[in-house]
């Protein structure tokens, strides 16, 4: 997935522009994570009690969306005061979506299991 | 050190095979509750020695008079349909059916937390239906699961209401005191459970007005004491609490939300968590995480189960047998 702002190929245009700078080895072992997190660039799956990435960075206007995947209800609920967002009880297989529109550093965890946490970075 | 007891019909025996000794001391044990011995209970806050001259167990609640047996049971989740239990309300079901058939009948109950798995009404609905079924008045406190999205409003309407909607709570019962603590609120992120200082500083005053010889009983859902932080289980602000509670001579701290029997013990304090009517979960560290542990149909009734407890000892100290729903 990629940002609203900038088509599939641009994003890939900028990686390979970026990656000149770079040895052939090292282009190499950048370029896989890069493609390779782009694609899954706005989800995050919540399994085995954790937050998976647990640290997810997106452009401003992405819409990150949080999906449910163990047999016990989680919430995703931000960890400002006010809150940016929260989810309420998210049970098995259900989905919570918030679009980040202001670039910044958002923390999260799990309100009934607060020992997951997980942050949204906003470029 | 924390000791894990899986209760049921082989508790001891490993025991019994390792140690001559220990075997002695089972055999003791049990002759006193067999009826052939002292059977020593705690009469209004005051120790008595009851001799027993060959009665049988069934005789017990004529002899002992006001010695204070109670229930707790925890985590009945109702509302879970998943493996390893589908029918969680059958389950709790099971055993109230289990203390309302007990030969000595209890003087109340405590329910420790996640009686609900949604926070509900229907939840609510049935589990408060099938509680009552034991007809035995039941004191509550909340878990992570009945306080979801609205900060415990309709678990406290329904089951502390006479709690200003905060909760906590404590009551006497003779001559123990009894008190009720909430962790399960305004929790932070990458911590555990919390109580937070308005809570502690009541309980302070609460305890303020006892007498450390009194014995207590406090029951909240999440331990007290760090039984495995990684998993989130313990409370951030538990050792404040305790700090309160280890002036008292005899201190009983009962919690469940890890859905298994451990146990600490730090000198007066003995801290206690109880069994699921629900489901189980692995041991600390025993897998990726907590949650529901899959096991078979058949074994899922050895790994639920109910708490008796007992104030007949010299020192004030209750005694607790933890039976599953198979033994």
């Amino acid at each position: 997935m990629t940002s609203p702002r900038l088509p599939p190929h641009a994003v890939r245009r900028r990686v390979l522009l970026g990656s000149l700078a770079l040895t052939a080895v090292s282009m190499l072992t950048f370029r896989w994570p890069v493609r390779a997190s782009a694609a899954q660039a706005n989800t995050v799956q919540i399994e085995n009690f954790k937050f998976s990435p647990a640290a997810l960075t997106v452009k401003a206007g992405t819409r990150v969306t949080w999906t449910n995947r163990d047999d016990e209800p989680h919430t995703v609920t931000s960890s400002s005061t006010p809150r940016a967002f929260a989810s309420g009880a998210l049970d098995t297989g259900r989905s919570f979506a918030f679009t980040f529109d202001t670039p910044g550093t958002y923390p999260y965890f799990c309100a009934l299991h607060p020992h997951m946490t997980g942050v949204v970075v906003v470029k | 050190m924390i000791r894990n007891e899986r209760h049921g019909d082989n508790a001891g025996k490993d025991d019994e095979a390792a140690s001559p000794s220990m075997s002695r001391r089972r055999a003791m044990a049990c002759l006193a509750w067999a009826g052939a011995g002292i059977l020593w209970t705690l009469d209004g806050g005051v120790p008595q020695g009851v001799p027993l001259g060959g009665a049988s167990a069934q005789a017990a609640p004529s002899i002992t008079g006001n010695a204070l047996s109670f229930v707790q049971i925890s985590d009945s989740h109702i509302g879970f349909n998943k493996t390893p239990n589908p029918d969680p309300a059958a389950t709790l079901q099971s055993a109230i059916e289990r203390i309302r058939g007990a030969a000595r009948r209890p003087a109340f109950m405590l329910h420790t937390g996640d009686v609900s798995h949604l926070s509900r009404a229907e939840e609510f609905d049935t589990a408060q239906q099938i509680v009552n079924g034991a007809g035995l008045e039941t004191r509550y406190v909340p878990g992570e699961h009945d306080v979801i999205g609205d900060d415990g409003r309709a678990f406290f309407s329904r089951f502390a209401a006479d709690t200003r909607g905060r909760g906590w709570y404590s009551f006497d019962q003779q001559g123990v005191h009894f008190v009720a603590l909430v962790n399960v609120l305004n929790l932070k992120a990458g911590g555990m459970g919390y109580l937070g200082d308005t809570q502690l500083a009541w309980l302070a005053d609460d305890l303020s007005a006892r007498s450390h010889s009194t014995p207590l009983v406090v029951f909240t859902h999440m331990p007290l004491w760090p039984v495995y932080p990684a998993w989130g289980w313990g409370t951030d602000d538990g050792d404040r609490a305790l700090a309160l509670l280890r002036p008292f001579g005899s201190v009983t701290v009962l919690n469940g939300h890890v859905h298994q029997v451990l146990q600490k013990v730090e000198g007066n304090v003995r801290l206690h968590t109880a069994m699921s009517t629900a489901f189980p979960q692995a041991a600390p560290g025993n897998g990726s995480g907590p949650g529901p542990w899959k096991v078979e149909a058949s074994q899922l009734r050895q790994t639920l189960g109910i708490r008796r407890v007992e104030f007949a000892s010299l020192d004030g100290t209750p005694r607790l047998d933890d039976a599953t729903l198979v033994s």
